[in-house]
């Protein structure tokens, strides 16, 4: 679904990717991690066309990244944390999205129902608390029938009980083949859902594969271990 | 949900329109004061035209920084949909310039109209100093978005666009006199007119100037100015400037947000 072909990136001196190359596979999870500043903000920006690569191609669903935006039409993104205008309601934010896509579809609201939203999707977000927003944010994210959704720390500010509704949503968006690129750094709640895991340190794809496989090839029981084992470094990796 | 927090958002509903409205209302309320307590309509044009000067490139710096940085969030959401960052800039720019332009044309129009002073001042005078505050408030919103872009660091960009406003709107006057006097024994007509033309403030004073009698208040530099550019040619030579001062910075800030990594 996704292919990163030798992206570079700096900001001013400091390279953030550094020749990267890595495939997020089609109708699967993947879990981006790997440690702070390791260039997972930077490689979603460069997915969104937030930001440019210096060097290399990026190809989403087979078609190269440039100037033509068309290609974010199958995207979904949920920021982390995003302060989204306080008077505006999620719907009226919504609305005004689907204006400026040109999109003349029904939004796909069914995530807001099964998070009991209700009024707060009418309420301006400024009055919502933290994990209302949230839900909001998810609801966006998926509106307009993403074949492709990218997650912010996803589940930062909800509750248990949304936590699980959400989760259980994308498990059900994977079984329909939607592909998922999601980064957390809550491991357990990434092993529940990723079945592919890329790992990035130094701006490098230091690690990519099946969840199961990473942990065979470390000897972890769970991927936080085998996480901890790739963050000690490659030689770690290579001893187990 | 807290009663208090809803009626705050609801107040804070049209907030991307509060300010430019609050601005025309404290500009109307200024030019009505400045009409009722100057003498002659010379006095109080003069008088509004540099509340005008001073107000709308600092409102327009000031609001269009903040605004910008207030809406990255947004802005960003509205980067990763299927549109091109040209559509997304044009309707950043509309959105910000347009309400603060009208704002301050309605904000100095009222006061001669409620007073019944338009025909008696001059309607062209008066409809003047109108257009020059929008374009001064299109120019500084332009600016100020080019300021946003730049510094990623909302004090910092508020700082820069203080001092940004502090010199072409207070300072400018005083490095033009300092320059004028430092060079009293040789011609200053050259110098003067290319600091003037380096500051859109000076430019849209001494276009406004020219228009009315104001400028034999200016003596020498009034004069000079006066002789200078109170031609056809000069004006013709003063509203190119000015129009390069609109297009310039608006192709800089179309660039800039181009080329932006967010």
């Amino acid at each position: 679904m996704i292919d990163f072909s030798a992206v570079t990136k700096s900001y001013g001196k400091r390279a953030v990717l550094a020749d990267l190359s890595a495939t997020v596979p089609e109708a699967r999870i993947t879990a981006l991690v790997g440690p702070n500043g390791s260039g997972k903000t930077t490689l979603i920006k460069l997915l969104l066309g937030l930001a440019r690569p210096d060097g290399g191609s990026i190809t989403v669903g087979g078609h190269r990244i440039d100037s033509d935006p068309e290609y974010r039409r199958v995207i979904g993104w949920m920021p982390q944390i995003a302060s989204f205008p306080g008077h505006q309601s999620g719907r009226q934010l919504l609305a005004s999205l689907a204006r400026l896509r040109g999109d003349d579809v029904e939004p796909d609201l069914s995530l807001a129902e099964e998070f009991d939203l209700g009024d707060n999707f009418d309420r301006p977000l400024g009055v919502l608390s933290g994990g209302t927003r949230q839900k909001v944010n998810a609801v966006i994210a998926m509106a307009f029938r993403p074949r492709l959704l990218v997650l912010d720390e996803p589940t930062a500010g909800l509750d248990p009980l949304a936590a699980r509704v959400l989760k259980d949503r994308l498990a059900r968006e994977r079984q329909a083949g939607v592909t998922v690129l999601i980064t957390s750094h809550v491991l357990p709640e990434l092993e529940e859902l990723a079945d592919h895991v890329l790992f990035l340190s130094d701006g490098r794809a230091a690690w990519q594969g099946d969840t199961a496989s990473l942990k065979r090839r470390t000897g972890a029981a769970t991927l936080e271990r085998a996480v901890a084992q790739l963050l000690a470094g490659p030689l770690a990796l290579e001893a187990a | 949900m807290n009663t208090i927090a809803a009626v705050r958002a609801r107040m804070q509903a049209p907030s991307a329109l509060r300010g430019p409205v609050l601005l025309a209302i404290g500009v109307a309320a200024a030019g009505d004061i400045l009409l009722r307590l100057s003498g002659d309509s010379a006095t109080a044009v003069a008088s509004i035209l540099d509340v005008v000067l001073i107000i709308t490139p600092l409102m327009g710096l000031v609001l269009g920084t903040s605004r910008l940085h207030h809406a990255r969030d947004v802005v960003t959401l509205m980067l990763a949909q299927p549109v091109s960052r040209r559509r997304v800039f044009v309707d950043l720019w509309w959105r910000g310039a347009v309400p603060l332009a009208a704002a301050l044309a309605i904000g100095v129009l009222a006061p001669f109209v409620w007073q019944r002073q338009l025909v008696p001042t001059g309607v062209t005078m008066v409809i003047s100093m109108a257009i020059a505050a929008a374009v001064l408030a299109v120019l500084s919103q332009t600016l100020a978005m080019i300021i946003a872009l730049r510094f990623d660091d909302r004090v910092k960009a508020l700082s820069v666009s203080l001092a940004t406003w502090l010199l072409a709107a207070v300072l400018w006057d005083g490095v033009v006199l300092v320059v004028a006097l430092l060079m009293a024994d040789r011609p200053i007509e050259l110098p003067v007119m290319m600091m003037l033309a380096a500051n859109p403030v000076d430019l849209v004073r001494v276009m406004m100037l020219l228009g009315s009698d104001a400028a034999a208040m200016l003596g020498y530099t009034g004069a000079m100015v006066s002789r200078t550019l109170g031609t056809v040619t000069g004006r013709a030579v003063l509203g190119s400037i000015l129009t390069l001062w609109l297009v310039i910075p608006m192709w800089w800030a179309a660039r800039s947000f181009q080329r932006k990594d967010f």
